[in-house]
């Protein structure tokens, strides 16, 4: 039998996932004042406000000006996960990682994934899309990604009524099922390329011990960013990339401890 | 040298700059249906928003789509707007058929927008001892429009629906005794809109009795039009100042123009 300390960090991953979208439902719903709004802005207990950075800067290209509370929210948003979390964003808190984390299981159970490559996608290509969002923003007025956007549009569409906003989930599940692995998240998506960008030196970071590892090779085969594991089986060393979306599956599935969470600076 | 071959001499230079063009074009292909797609998003005029929003263009920029004035609406009448709702999608906007703003005296929904899209102090006046305090009767969501044709009060049907639900009542709608002409004998009780005091609520349009309503909010920039610095209202003193908004030339030239028009009859121009 699988160690059940396999799962840890999912079992956590999918909990803090659900819980937020939970609290963010009961914001709505029930009333609860936990959470108030959605992920593009929101306000914790009536009183801290949070502010997704990424749409605040689409707004500035705009030419608007935004009110002090909005840019107070971006900055604690910008704080936490720039330089402590790192991109933990992405697989914490986006609901979208667990649609594409199912197409990406599925790949796998249906072996789609012979080729395991993706040649005509490029991992700089969500740094294209930032570009494009902020020129677009510019030209049209209105800020671009976030009118487009498939996780707004999800986790929207959960809270305040869905429409036919699921098409645009689907498209997601399937480009990542059939076209490309990790097709969004690891190659499209602006707002996982700004959390790249902006979590270079984040202090909670992936640790990996070379003497321990017997170079399987199985943390690169599971990470869905695997080029920001470059030292595995070579240095003992942090992942230093702000790709890393410090999902935690290069550690769980480690069969030699050779994976582990430290501090940058500390550990 | 076979292409192959060619390809793999080819220097590294040059296939970074192959890759840097490929970029470009991919950039510039998906960035022009991007732009095409957001065009046709921003191109509905018809929405009724919030108390307070700041102009529909401004408001389009600073909006993120949090819901948040949604949530604050104790009446739940503000819906944001779902992918196929037709709206600009996650903006909040009324369906005032269905639920109409209630007039909250402190205005939640704008005192709660963290963005400044919904901007209190638009819709603040001033009280007795001269704070700013939350005016509801200042919001301007839309204005009221009568179908005079479908509108039963002015087939001579005794009907006062929309005068009785208006929360500004007797002011943004009055009822005016016009002379029905069909039978000749009686009053019509119409009920007529004044733009000066008419939020745009939409309790009216909620209220009226006819299947599709014959009173229904429209914005305000679709509903009204704008007379010009050419016409003025000699008799009210206030609009004259409206005067010095006149360009000094006239631009139309013709023969005729150019004659002093005061003068005609003395001149024999005409
Ligand atoms: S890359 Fe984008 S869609 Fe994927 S988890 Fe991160 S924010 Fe969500
Ligand atoms: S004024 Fe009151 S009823 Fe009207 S939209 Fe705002 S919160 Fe809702
Ligand atoms: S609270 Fe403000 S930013 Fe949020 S949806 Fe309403 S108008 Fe938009
Ligand atoms: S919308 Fe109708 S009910 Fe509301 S203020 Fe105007 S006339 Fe009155």
């Amino acid at each position: 039998m699988r160690d059940m300390r396999k799962y840890k960090y999912m079992v956590l991953r999918r909990s803090s996932q659900v819980s937020l979208l939970f609290l963010f439902i009961a914001g709505n719903i029930l009333g609860w004042n936990a959470l108030r709004g959605n992920l593009s802005a929101s306000i914790i207990l009536g009183k801290i406000p949070l502010t997704d950075p990424f749409a605040l800067l689409q707004i500035f290209a705009t030419g608007n000006m935004i009110s002090a509370e909005a840019l107070e929210g971006a900055l604690i948003v910008t704080v936490l996960f720039g330089l402590v979390c790192g991109r933990a964003f992405c697989s914490w808190v986006c609901p979208l990682n667990m649609v594409t984390d199912l197409a990406n299981r599925l790949r796998e159970k249906m072996k789609l994934d012979a080729e395991n490559r993706n040649p005509f996608l490029s991992r700089k290509a969500r740094y294209w899309v930032i570009g494009i969002s902020l020129v677009l923003s510019f030209a049209t007025g209105v800020a671009a990604f976030e009118w487009i956007s498939p996780i707004s549009m999800f986790h929207r569409g959960v809270i305040f009524g869905m429409g036919v906003g699921w098409t645009a989930v689907l498209a997601i599940f399937l480009f990542d099922l059939l076209i490309a692995r990790n097709g969004f998240c690891g190659h499209l998506c602006p707002l996982g390329g700004f959390y790249s960008l902006i979590t270079r030196f984040s202090l909670v970071r992936v640790r990996h011990y070379k003497e321990k590892c017997t170079q399987c090779m199985k943390c690169t085969d599971i990470c869905p960013e695997r080029q920001a594991l470059p030292m595995v089986g070579k240095t003992s060393s942090m992942v230093v990339s702000g790709e890393c979306t410090n999902c935690a599956r290069c550690i769980e599935v480690c069969d030699d401890d050779a994976m582990r969470f430290g501090i940058r600076y500390v550990s | 040298m076979s292409r192959d071959e060619r390809a793999e001499k080819m220097p590294e230079r040059r296939r970074f700059l192959i890759g840097v063009v490929k970029g470009i074009g991919a950039a510039a292909v998906g960035g022009l249906v991007w732009n095409g797609f957001l065009d046709g998003k921003k191109a509905y005029p018809f929405v009724l928003r919030p108390p307070g929003a700041v102009t529909e263009e401004k408001f389009l920029a600073k909006c993120t789509k949090c819901g948040i004035c949604v949530e604050a609406c104790p009446y739940k009448a503000l819906i944001l707007a779902r992918p196929g709702d037709e709206r600009p999608v996650g903006t909040p906007y009324f369906a005032m058929r269905e639920n109409p703003c209630r007039m909250c005296k402190d205005i939640p929904c704008a005192a709660a927008c963290p963005t400044g899209a919904l901007d209190l102090s638009l819709v603040s006046g001033k009280d007795e001892q001269g704070r700013t305090k939350p005016d509801i009767n200042l919001a301007r969501i839309g204005l009221a429009v009568i179908d005079r044709e479908t509108c039963v009060a002015y087939w001579g049907i005794q009907c006062d629906a929309c005068y009785r639900s208006c929360p500004v009542m007797d002011k943004a709608i009055k009822v005016e005794y016009l002379r029905n002409e069909r039978t000749g004998k009686h009053a019509l009780l119409a009920p007529i809109v004044h733009s000066e005091h008419c939020t745009g609520c939409g309790m009216c349009e909620r209220a009226c009795v006819t299947e599709k309503a014959s009173i229904f909010v429209l914005p305000r920039h679709i509903a009204m039009g704008e007379s010009s610095a050419r016409y003025i209202k000699g008799w009210d003193s206030s609009d004259e100042q409206r005067m010095g908004e006149l360009p000094e030339e006239t631009k139309t030239i013709t023969p005729r123009s150019q004659k002093n028009p005061l003068d005609y009859l003395n001149q024999g121009g005409f």
